[in-house]
Order: C-alpha cells, then structure tokens, then sequence
C-alpha cells in the first residue's frame, strides 16, 4: 500500500478516495441491498436521462425547442450509428444500445460535477455492462445462425493450413473482448478523475497561490468532458461493431 | 531512507508498467495521423469514416489501459 503524504503540506487529498463506495445512512457493513453513493449516482443518471428524453419530447413541436432538438438529435445520432455500422437489421436491437449509450454518457458526464461519484470508473458497473453485451451478442448469433455462427472463428478466406491458428487467435480475442470493452471505459475514467484529484492535491498543497495547478484542472477537466463523451461513444459503437459481428458473422 | 524491499519492487514494477502507456500514445497518434494524411487526401469520404476512426483509436488505448490497471493494481491492490 502507498503511504499517505507528508503531514502539514496544507490539505492532503488521496486520488483513489473520491472511488471508495459509501453507504448513504450511517455508515454500516455495505450489503447488497445497502443504498450507497453508487445508487445515489445510478438513480439521478436514470433520472436525468428520464429528464431528458420524456420532458425533452413532450411537446412534439413541428419547430423543436431546445430541449426537444437535444433529445431529437441524442436519438438520431444514435440510430444512424447503429444503421451505419450493423445494417437495417441492427435496427431492432437500437433500443438496447441506446439505453446503454445515454446511460454511460449522462454518468459519464454527471461523474464531473465536483464532489459527485463517478459511477463508471468502477469495474464492477462496467463489467456488468460488457458482459451483458457479450452474452446478448452471443445469444443473438447463435439464435439466428445456429451452428454457423462458430464460422466467425473459422476464416475461410485465409489459406486452409492456417485456419486452425487464425481460430484459436479469433476465439481468444472473442473471449476478451468483454475484458477490454469494460476496462476501457472504467480505466479511462478512473484515470482521468485520478489525475484531476492529483492536481487538486497539488492546489491544495501550494494554498493561494496556486495559479498553474489550477490552470492545469482546467486544461484536464475540458479534456475530461471529451473524454466522457468518446468514451460513451466508443462503449456503444463497439456494442454494435460486435452485433454486427453475430448478426453477420462471415468474413 | 528505510521501507522492506516488497514495497520497492510494486513501486518500479508500477513505473515500469507506465511504459506501456507511451506505446499506446504511439499507437493512437499513428491512427490519429493517418486518418488525416488520408482526410486530407480525400475529404468527401473523411466524414463516413470517423467511426471506424473511434473505434481504431478505442483498440489502440485499451493496451494502454491496460498496462495502467498493471501500475494501479501493484499500487494499490497488491
């Protein structure tokens, strides 16, 4: 374990403590029915994006207002992308990843509010996240497919002698997939709040005068903003590249 | 200057795994770098192609990633 830093330089903040899952009342063993922070954030996610999407398109105006064309225009963006990538038939599952999109956004983004908790930088909401993924995507194939959904691992354009190495590298990198879908989203985020703490920890330690940390936040939390925003990106694009894959899965 | 010499190790073994970060950085700015050398060459079809741009970009940083959950599990989970 990291010791903690030098008493008396000013306020020390630890970079991982902004992570630590605490439970709402009191402060007892955390089952798995204890509300904690996490459900706090989860809640006003699913809250906001409620806010978002049912008030934005009450109004159903021929000239969208604000809210209605930010609604108007998340959905959009979406549906193009799942059409894009996996075809009309890709449409059918575009409920699912808009779901996931917008919820990996709105926490993404409600995750910088300063003081709040950052839903997803921990691994165990990602993880879910991604498995789910995996196994719907894998269900899907084999559902429409049958057995010849295992042709995603058989390349029959490569040369007959090396299809049995190409099907244990393609059966190895299916199987991590849900591995890496996960720990690029918590990773990047845990990432980016960490080193925001780091440099608050360095405004803290310097007091008043603190000008280039600060200037620093400001640099970061800007590209955090992006960040949060390609990375809810990246998570749902990646969905519908692996749907794709099972709803199409010759190479 | 004293500490037991399990300490010393996670703290170069977290270093060392910081590496891999920079080889990520090469990889994403090699995307990055092509996708506008080739932009630049033919911008009419740019526009359809950021996606696959994304998601080049998403498997080149997850090794990254990766080698970064290395340095953070030797900091604070071992």
């Amino acid at each position: 374990m990291a010791e903690p830093a030098q008493e008396g330089s000013g306020f020390n903040i630890h970079p991982m403590d902004q992570f630590v899952v605490k439970p709402l009342f009191g402060d007892g063993p955390i089952s798995w029915y204890t509300p904690t922070n996490a459900t706090m954030w989860m809640a006003l996610t699913v809250l906001a994006i409620t806010l978002v999407l049912v008030v934005g398109s009450r109004g159903r105006a021929l000239v969208p207002s604000r809210g209605q064309s930010m609604a108007e225009m998340l959905y959009g963006f979406t549906r193009k992308m799942v059409e894009d990538v996996a075809g009309k038939e890709g449409l059918k599952y575009f409920p699912y990843v808009l779901t996931l999109f917008t919820f990996i956004l709105f926490a993404n983004l409600l995750a910088l509010i300063p003081t709040s908790f950052s839903v997803t930088s921990h691994i165990a909401v990602t993880a879910v996240l991604a498995l789910a993924v995996f196994f719907t995507v894998t269900a899907i194939g084999f559902v429409k497919h049958g057995a010849a959904f295992l042709g995603l691992f058989w390349v029959t354009s490569a040369p007959l002698p090396l299809r049995p190495v190409l099907a244990v590298i393609e059966i190895i990198s299916y199987f991590v997939r849900p591995v890496s879908h996960s720990i690029r989203l918590a990773g990047n985020l845990m990432a980016g709040h960490a080193v925001l703490k780091v440099f608050a920890g360095f405004a803290g330690a310097l007091g008043a005068g603190a000008v280039l940390p600060i200037v620093a936040i400001t640099a970061i939390y800007g590209l955090e903003l992006l960040v949060a925003c390609i990375q809810a990106y990246v998570f749902a694009i990646l969905t519908v590249v692996y749907l794709n894959d099972a709803l199409h899965p010759s190479h | 200057m004293e500490g037991n010499i399990a300490e010393m190790g996670q703290f170069i073994g977290a270093g060392l795994a910081c590496i891999g970060m920079g080889g990520a950085g090469i990889g994403v700015g090699h995307v990055a770098g092509n996708f506008l050398s080739g932009a630049l060459r033919n911008p009419a079809a740019a526009g359809e192609q950021t996606a696959t741009l994304f998601i080049g970009i998403a498997f080149a940083e997850a090794l990254g990633i990766f080698s970064f959950l290395v340095a953070l599990l030797l900091m604070f989970a071992v």
